[in-house]
């Protein structure tokens, strides 16, 4: 489904990617760990294509098409859709319309906010005002609207309360289609800071971000305990 | 007392205004004296018909409390549909009702610059309007000034009055024919919002590309009074300038002035309002929404606190869409005693790159994401105006989105 090879990025001259390799198959989860400041969220700032991560070399393929100079929408019709960290207020415009533009099924926004107790949002405007938990839940509907493929989740469960944290988990299992067993077809990459996430989906895979490069791979619980235990000073030295 | 007013007005009219582009006003030629046939609606040619409607006059009079149409300096259509409104030509309400030389000037001073003194020296009517005690007149009434004859001046004067627990909605258009290129357009305004009355005042300019527009406008508000004014500029006209000054000199009165501008390449916009808090309780606010596609804006605002209590915002942001033009947000706040309340919000940019981006990754291209921000940032939703003036507001908006992307 995705494929990254070498991939060297820069933000105005500051190196936050160098050599990145990524390969995410059909149906499964892969998990990214790391400090803050690691190259997560520009890891996936970049896989959406935001122009002010500029691409030194390598490569990123989607669903076996070179991607890497495509604009953020073509991109997004082509089935990548992110739940961002912290997205921005855009005064004036209405929640609702922004889901309308992510809707590409015709669902019921109306049902759906419904679900996941959201109806009172919609009339607001995008994010002004909105608490940390609102933000992601909106951000979780949006991509629920949108339906991708690959699905990318900076940090999800930040600022999210305990309460809110099971309604999140309930978007993102349907998000990744996680309660179907076989034929699963959607992909996941999903950005962690706290290691939450794991109780709430069945990650695949992991890996440790350190300084722009991808320092540790394997199962996602057992990398996360490590984490736990001994921090990323570990990690580094590993090189696993 | 007219007398008086002449000879101030005669002393004041070479005098220049605080602010604006200074007009040559003997460039422009005044029209006077009818000797021709009267005129009225059927007689209007099909072009002018779609101008006056465009700037959001029902010209079938549905749904409306009274009409009133100005070509020019000669009155075209003057009609009340509903009791308790009397709606008038300026000169035949002053010859009615001798009580209002008592206000007329009064909320804007004759001599206050070159085109308050021409407008009294060379004065070509207006309008008056005014809902009688108690009256709730909550069907609009519509009003529009319009212009025809290139290269001249028109000058007039208009006076609304909300009586006592009365309610007004007035929606005016002011326009030009489609041939007319060139002219300046003086309006006086005097509002007057007596105890416990509620005026909503929404105007839609709509002007052509050499006009000068100097509005000079002056409200007083009286006691848990409110007066809300909607203003919408979004064609090109060559210069615009207007202060209009409110008092709000009863307690619990209350000022709303929203305003919706943009000013394509050549064209310069000096807006405003101020705003003097005169009595305890009194709120103001003024909130204005500018966008530049190459031309000059001055948004300004200012509030005076002269109370304790009184609670005051101002609110100036732009949009700068191009790489030539200037947006200049110049609010001021002024307090006066300690327990006013009063604060400013002004930012002016370009769209952030973050924003566009957001919309692009939900699968907007760049120029809707833009359209969508836009049409946001211009979203300001009056309380208290009627849906169907909101309406109106709404529309203008979308019929000019197409020229500033």
């Amino acid at each position: 489904m995705l494929e990254i090879n070498d991939l060297w990025v820069d933000i105005k001259g500051k190196e936050v990617l160098k050599g990145v390799n990524l390969t995410i198959p059909s149906g499964e989860t892969h998990i990214l760990f790391g400090k803050n400041g690691s190259g997560k969220s520009s890891l996936l700032m970049t896989i959406m294509g935001f122009r002010r991560y500029k691409v030194r070399q390598g490569r990123i393929s989607f669903k076996g098409v070179d991607i890497t100079k495509l604009p953020i929408h073509e991109r997004a019709k082509m089935g990548i859709g992110m739940a961002f960290q912290r997205p921005p207020s855009i005064r004036g415009v209405k929640t609702r319309d922004v889901f309308n533009v992510c809707n590409i099924n015709s669902v019921s926004c109306d049902d759906l906010a419904d679900k996941f107790n959201f109806s009172g949002l919609l009339e607001r405007e995008l994010n002004v005002g909105f608490s940390g938990g609102e933000m992601k839940k909106s951000e979780l509907l949006q991509l629920l609207l949108q339906d991708p493929e690959l699905v990318m989740l900076d940090e999800p469960e930040s600022g999210v309360d305990l309460e809110n944290l099971q309604i999140l988990g309930r978007a993102i299992n349907k998000l990744l289609e996680k309660y179907l067993w076989r034929k699963r077809a959607k992909s996941g990459l999903v950005i962690s800071h706290l290691g939450f996430i794991l109780n709430y989906i069945e990650a695949d895979s992991g890996y440790v971000l350190l300084d722009g490069r991808i320092h540790c791979r394997g199962n996602p619980r057992e990398l996360f305990k490590g984490i736990q235990r001994h921090g990323y000073r570990e990690c580094i030295e590993c090189q696993r | 007392m007219s007398e008086v007013r002449r000879t101030r007005a005669e002393k004041a009219k070479d005098k220049k205004s605080a602010f604006g582009t200074d007009v040559d006003l003997l460039k422009y030629q005044l029209l006077s004296d009818d000797k021709t046939d009267p005129l009225n609606l059927e007689g209007l040619t099909k072009e002018d018909r779609g101008k006056i409607i465009q700037s959001g006059v029902d010209l079938d009079e549905q749904d409306r409390a009274a009409t009133f149409l100005q070509t020019d300096h000669r009155i075209v259509h003057c009609a009340v549909k509903q009791p308790g409104l009397e709606v008038l030509p300026m000169a035949q309400a002053l010859e009615e009702h001798s009580w209002l030389e008592d206000l007329y000037w009064q909320a804007v001073p004759v001599d206050a610059d070159k085109y308050t003194a021409q407008a009294e020296l060379h004065f070509q009517n207006g309008y008056f309007i005014r809902a009688l005690k108690g009256q709730r007149v909550t069907t609009p009434i519509q009003a529009c000034l319009y212009m025809k004859h290139n290269n001249t001046a028109q000058n007039v004067h208009n006076v609304i009055i909300a009586e006592e627990g009365s309610e007004l909605n007035i929606i005016t258009g002011c326009a030009t024919a489609p041939s007319l290129q060139s002219g300046i357009h003086i309006g006086i305004s005097e509002f007057y919002v007596k105890r416990g009355a509620k005026l909503t005042f929404t105007m839609i300019h709509d002007w052509a590309e050499e006009v000068m527009v100097r509005p000079r406008s002056g409200i007083v508000v009286e006691e848990d009074g409110l007066f809300l004014s909607n203003y919408v500029s979004l064609k090109p006209v060559r210069s615009l300038q207007m202060y209009p000054t409110t008092r709000l000199i009863g307690p619990g009165a209350v000022a709303r002035f929203h305003s919706i501008l943009l000013a394509p390449p050549g064209c310069e916009l000096d807006t405003g309002a101020r705003v003097v808090l005169e009595a305890s309780n009194t709120r103001a606010e003024i909130i204005s929404r500018t966008i530049t596609t190459g031309g000059v804006i001055k948004a300004r605002g200012h509030l005076i606190g002269l109370k304790p209590n009184v609670k005051a915002h101002l609110e100036c942001h732009g949009l700068i869409l191009a790489n030539e033009g200037i947006i200049h947000a110049i609010p001021e706040l002024e307090g006066h005693r300690s327990g006013a309340e009063m604060s400013h919000e002004a930012a002016v940019g370009k769209i952030a790159e973050e924003e566009i981006e957001y919309l692009m990754a939900r699968g907007l291209s760049e120029e809707e994401a833009t359209a969508t921000i836009v049409r946001g940032f211009l979203n300001v939703q009056i309380e208290g105006l009627p849906p169907e003036l909101q309406a109106k507001v709404d529309r203008a908006i979308q019929e000019s989105e197409k020229s500033m992307l």
